[in-house]
């Protein structure tokens, strides 16, 4: 059994005899030398990841202005961050947006300006009290005016992630891209074979206080990060670094179409190996590591999971998904992977970079729990109404135009003999036929494409589906397609309101 | 050559392209076609030699013609070289090479947008 202590390690970076090796590199020796051979051969493993992290964020503090303010509220770039701790420090995170250019400038471009030595707008406003009188404050700073810019990010480097793909009949934007209906891509995330905690997957090395390469450089774990989930595989780490160092070469600015801006963080983890088992832990590859593909069309918690795939699939451009060929997009570089780890690398070798023993170990068996809910989730059943008035599709356009008249309302669902949905007839739609002098059966004028709602739809998706089609009501079905109710968006705009 | 075919509201019921295509003898290759009640866009690709005469063809009954000839462009400051443009392109204009850095076959682009909504870093650029 080889045992190699910290110390020993870090000995030989001083002297310039350690052996270090990227995890891509790690692959053959151990096939080549038994984890024994290679225990003793390698000293540290570098790893390496660069991926879109929300959960990214920098502590600011702006020193004190004459006559002093305590910030209730500031915005820098119009991007708010939150101030609810003392005078003058805030905290700007990535995924906020601009109040003025919303998703296409957030606090992931906010982070990058600064980095970039560029110059940001200040405002900020408060109360007031005796010992801070100052109620408004606008200035311009530069990362350099600040006296701590301390990058903070909850929860980062996921050990892997799931694969999405669409099962529904539209194109969807996501935090993990755009999704092509009915199937028509797949969008993966993490670095596969250099992914940092996937090498030491029972975090034998890894945790707080461990030192790692965080945007350029030096940075260090200081904990587990929030979400952390070891027994699924998706363990996460907190992490901390000086900004004022950054490299805007590994800390970039994103937006997603249609979700939002986020933060691509690049960082890298030096696996010391210290025994042989972590040696063969380092050894794993991309078919080693399986992961979920869910369909991010079922817009839930629990989104449907339709398989497993291994990374090797999904960096080979395609996955074979019941003898469809499907293409795979990463959302993360697996190049600049490549690049942290190979400098970490450098740095190790060059004797610029030390290993670290942690203080405490990151845990292995916390779970991640879904969010407990006291407030039932109301569902379109509790808030559709039941008395509906169809009419047949047979029916002629006068009598559609009467039953609207009469019963003063704006959407008729109409209905096929055997009592399920064929279409629906909306005062509109007479209008229509009226200004055309064409007078028709109800069939003839109806929207045959129709947007249904089920019962048990949560009222949060029924007001999606409302909105993404534009339409202002939705005949509700059964599951033989009989109309059991309509939900307008009139009811859930009288709801929306009460709630707030 | 890729070109564009616009056809409007008056004609879109006429069967102008396949008239286009057995007067010339020319075949085209179409890779995108959208269609409704008062318009028509089609994408498609021609040799070179074959372009004049299916526009002529085209031109005469009613369809109006666009080259195009400005294909995506990638700013290469911007990309990371992630890899998201390459699962939505629909005529594959995106791969990895071996290296896993991003190769692009700009003149396969048929311009229709999707990879400009997919890039997290806005690096891709359509001079429409
Ligand atoms: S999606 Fe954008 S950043 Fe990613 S490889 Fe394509 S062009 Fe580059
Ligand atoms: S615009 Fe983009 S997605 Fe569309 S064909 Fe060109 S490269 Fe492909």
């Amino acid at each position: 059994m080889v045992e190699k202590s910290i110390k020993e390690i870090n000995s030989r970076i001083e002297d310039g005899s350690v052996n270090v090796v990227t995890a891509e590199e790690m692959v053959d020796i151990v096939v080549d030398l038994g984890a024994e051979g290679a225990s003793r051969e390698v000293d540290v493993v570098t790893t390496g990841t660069f991926g879109a992290m929300c959960s990214s964020g920098v502590w600011l503090n702006f020193g004190h202005s004459e006559p002093p303010i305590k910030m209730n509220k500031v915005w820098l770039n119009n991007v708010e961050a939150y101030t609810g701790v003392a005078a003058v420090d805030a905290f700007i995170g990535a995924t906020q947006l601009s109040e003025t250019e919303g998703m296409a400038y957030g606090g992931a471009h906010l982070i990058e300006d600064l980095i970039r030595g560029k110059s940001v707008d200040v405002h900020a406003t408060a109360y007031g009290t005796d010992c801070y009188p100052r109620k408004v404050l606008d200035t311009s700073i530069n990362i350099y005016d600040l006296n701590q810019a301390i990058m903070m990010n909850p929860r980062n480097a996921y050990q892997k992630y799931n694969a999405a793909t669409n099962g529904s009949n539209h194109k969807i934007y996501t935090y993990m891209g755009t999704l092509l209906p009915n199937l028509g891509n797949v969008t993966y995330s993490g670095a596969g074979v250099l992914s940092p905690m996937h090498n030491d997957p029972n975090y034998e090395t890894i945790g707080m206080g461990t030192r790692i390469f965080l945007g350029g450089t030096q940075g260090y774990v200081i904990g587990e990060g929030t979400q952390h989930s070891p027994q699924s595989n998706f363990g996460t780490i907190m992490l901390r670094g000086n900004l004022k160092e950054m490299s805007s070469d590994y800390i970039r600015a994103s937006t997603f179409e249609g979700y939002g801006t986020s933060l691509y963080v690049g960082m890298g983890i030096p696996i010391p190996i210290i025994n042989e088992k972590v040696a063969l832990a380092t050894a794993i590859t991309d078919a080693d590591i399986t992961t979920n593909l869910l369909d991010y069309g079922v817009p839930s918690r629990d989104r449907p999971k339709l398989g497993e795939v291994t990374y090797e699939e999904l960096r080979s451009g395609t996955i074979d998904f019941n003898g469809k060929e499907i293409p795979t997009s990463s959302m993360s570089s697996f190049k600049m992977a490549r690049k942290i780890a190979g400098e970490l690398k450098q740095w190790i070798k060059e004797g610029d970079f030390f290993v670290t023993e942690p203080v405490e170990l990151l845990p292995s068996d916390t779970v991640c729990k879904p969010m407990k809910q006291t407030d039932r989730s109301l569902l379109v059943q509790d808030i559709m109404a039941t008395e509906v008035i169809t009419i047949d599709q047979d029916a002629t356009f006068h009598k559609a135009a009467k039953t609207i008249m009469e019963n003063d309302y704006d959407h008729l669902p109409v209905i096929k003999e055997d009592g399920t949905i064929a279409g629906i007839v909306t005062a509109w739609d007479i209008s229509k036929a009226v200004a055309e002098e064409d007078y028709k059966l109800v069939k003839d004028i109806m929207t045959k494409k129709v947007i249904t709602a089920n019962a048990t739809d949560p009222i949060d998706i029924a007001a999606r589906n409302l909105d993404f089609n534009g339409v202002s009501a939705m005949p509700v079905i059964d599951n033989k397609r009989k109309v059991i109710g309509i939900i307008t968006s009139g009811d859930i705009s009288k709801l929306m309101a009460r709630r707030q | 050559m890729m070109f564009k075919i616009n056809i409007s509201a008056d004609i879109v019921s006429e069967p102008i392209i396949a008239d286009s295509i057995l007067e010339t003898k020319v075949s085209l290759n179409i890779s995108q076609a959208h269609f409704d009640a008062n318009h028509g866009e089609i994408i498609a690709e021609v040799e070179n030699s074959h372009f004049r005469k299916i526009k002529d063809a085209l031109t005469s009954k009613g369809a109006e013609i666009t080259i195009l000839d400005n294909p995506i462009i990638r700013d290469e400051e911007e990309c990371v070289e992630c890899g998201a443009c390459i699962s939505v392109c629909p005529v594959k204009v995106f791969s990895f090479d071996k290296e896993w850095s991003l190769q692009m076959d700009a003149d396969k682009c048929i311009q229709c947008g999707t990879c400009l909504k997919m890039c997290p870093h806005n690096a891709l650029i359509l001079e429409l």
